[in-house]
């Protein structure tokens, strides 16, 4: 009989814990769906980020949000805060998990370095500003509550990130080899056949709301939307930038390739680099026999 | 005691077990077949200037036009895909690649279905670069290069959407992929006319979705293998 008795004291203690563990998940879900329409996105309470031995917690993030973000990208996290209507182009949408600049394949979810590193350099050509002003750890804190706006934080796992080869020897060749890249991966039927950013697409493009959206212009030396080293430039064109009209080219452009065409597009930036030296001093000894980038051309040949 | 609980544990495992195995759907000869067709007056279709392409330009005999909606004979309406929403009792055996045309500027098929998980294949036919880039919401929204010669992209779309699909190139080209739980699905020819065929009797929603004009659904009933017929009429607009 004791045995039994205590079976029953057994299973009636398990019966209350059960009961009160559902309480606390169904007190959870529902706090979670009033502070976010977006059903099976990670909870505030419990969402971090990792950069570099620094973790984020997203009911930090939550706070520096309400401060300094809420009146571009929004309550709702949907870019559509009160100042969105002035500008162009528009405040990201958090809610679709969409992001221009990753290390991470085309349709995968960036790293979290990735948004911090977006966050700390803000976008040029954006109203986007730099945050270089909040520490370290309320940036990393802004990254966790960033995610916490689409359930595809909680079901999917960032992308794998590009491994980028170390850089080939910047020449005369490399330039030559990248400007005839240019030419057959028909990157000025955008961007121009000079790099001023008015191919014959370029006046119809439109991101993924239909908004207009214009092509990088070359010729204006500034820094690109993700960053500005070498590095940066290849990984740009490698992953693509989600949501614009700008594709990746992984699948299509080798290493060396992708180097050479960094080298070309240098080349395009009046800025005094290696690259522009180096093709200005082509440019004054072989100018006549240079064919323009443009259709009917032999593919910019040498 | 014991002895009991594992007996009846293993018939249980070997009853899903079997209910996995042989749970094949069911195979049918019922179909359903119809016309879809408009009333109301549907917008004027545009030409389409290849020149600034001329390789693809050359491709084309006939003057090219948009193809958000195309008429037919009798008011009919093409590329409009008819499938079953509700009801659907599975289609047995793999379905085979569903395959993707980039040919002269334009996306062949105009709108592909296939079904969620199903693997598509894009090919470039062209002597020009196109990017590839699916307007996905439901699914992941992705954007990629595919100069001439390039191997096929071969991918899926996970869950049920009606995706429109741009190449920014090439901003007049413009096709729709409509990704659909259900094997059981059929496009309207330039007749209007469609088939879905291999239903068992059973209850069902068919849908139609024409990709200007959105969705209309009817219920059809099969009892047996019988062709039943299901006709849709879309009010058209001229914008």
């Amino acid at each position: 009989m004791i045995p039994n008795k205590l079976a029953v004291r057994f299973a009636l203690g398990s019966m209350a814990l059960l009961t009160l563990g559902a309480t606390v998940v169904t007190a959870q879900a529902t706090h979670v769906n009033s502070v976010n329409p977006n059903l099976g996105a990670p909870s505030v309470e419990s969402e971090q980020s990792h950069i570099d031995g620094v973790t984020g917690h997203a009911y930090n993030g939550k706070k520096l949000y309400r401060r300094f973000c809420i009146g571009c990208h929004g309550p709702d996290g949907n870019g559509e805060g009160e100042n969105a209507q002035w500008i162009d182009p528009k405040p990201r949408d958090f809610t679709e998990a969409t992001f221009k600049c990753r290390s991470t394949p085309t349709g995968t979810l960036p790293t979290d370095e990735d948004l911090y590193n977006a966050i700390t350099r803000g976008f040029v050509t954006t109203n986007m500003p730099q945050w270089r002003p909040l520490s370290p750890q309320q940036r990393a804190d802004l990254v966790a509550f960033v995610k916490t706006w689409s359930p595809r934080w909680a079901k999917e796992k960032s992308g794998t990130p590009l491994t980028i080869p170390s850089e080939t020897p910047i020449t005369i060749d490399s330039i030559l080899r990248g400007r005839a890249m240019f030419q057959k991966l028909e990157c000025w039927k955008c961007h121009g056949p000079e790099g001023h950013g008015d191919g014959p697409s370029a006046a119809t493009l439109t991101d993924d709301k239909s908004n207009p959206i214009r092509p990088y212009n070359f010729s204006t030396g500034t820094r690109f939307m993700c960053g500005e080293t070498n590095q940066d430039l290849y990984r740009i064109f490698m992953t693509g930038l989600d949501g614009s009209p700008m594709p990746s080219f992984a699948d299509v452009v080798k290493p060396d390739e992708a180097w050479d065409l960094v080298h070309f597009l240098r080349t395009m930036q009046p800025l005094k680099t290696q690259e522009a030296s180096l093709w200005q001093s082509y440019v004054s000894a072989h100018g006549k026999d240079i064919k323009p980038i443009g259709p009917d051309s032999a593919a910019g040949a040498q | 005691m014991r002895l009991k609980y594992f007996v009846a544990l293993a018939i249980v495992i070997m009853v899903s077990a079997a209910m996995v195995v042989f749970a094949q759907p069911p195979a049918g000869s019922g179909s359903i077949t119809g016309k879809v067709t408009y009333t109301g007056t549907p917008p004027k279709m545009k030409p389409i200037d290849m020149s600034k392409e001329p390789s693809c330009a050359k491709q084309h005999t006939t003057p090219v036009t948009t193809e958000n909606v195309v008429t037919g004979p009798g008011n009919s309406l093409e590329w409009v895909v008819v499938f079953i929403s509700a009801g659907d009792q599975g289609a047995g055996g793999p379905s085979q690649a569903a395959r993707y045309d980039q040919k002269g500027c334009q996306y062949t098929p105009h709108v592909l279905p296939l079904e969620a998980e199903q693997q598509l294949q894009i090919y470039n036919d062209d002597q020009t670069s196109h990017n590839i880039h699916p307007l996905a919401k439901v699914n992941q929204e992705w954007n990629k290069s595919q100069p001439p010669g390039s191997p096929p992209i071969d991918t899926k779309w996970e869950k049920p959407e009606f995706i429109p699909v741009k190449c920014n190139i090439h901003p007049w080209m413009h096709g729709y992929f409509v990704v659909l739980k259900t094997a059981h699905y059929s496009v309207t020819g330039n007749d209007g006319s469609f088939e879905i065929k291999g239903l068992p009797a059973g209850k069902y929603t068919v849908t139609a979705w024409q990709e200007q004009y959105g969705t209309k659904t009817q219920d059809v009933t099969l009892s047996g293998s019988e062709a039943k017929t299901a006709n849709f009429v879309f009010t058209a607009t001229p914008y």
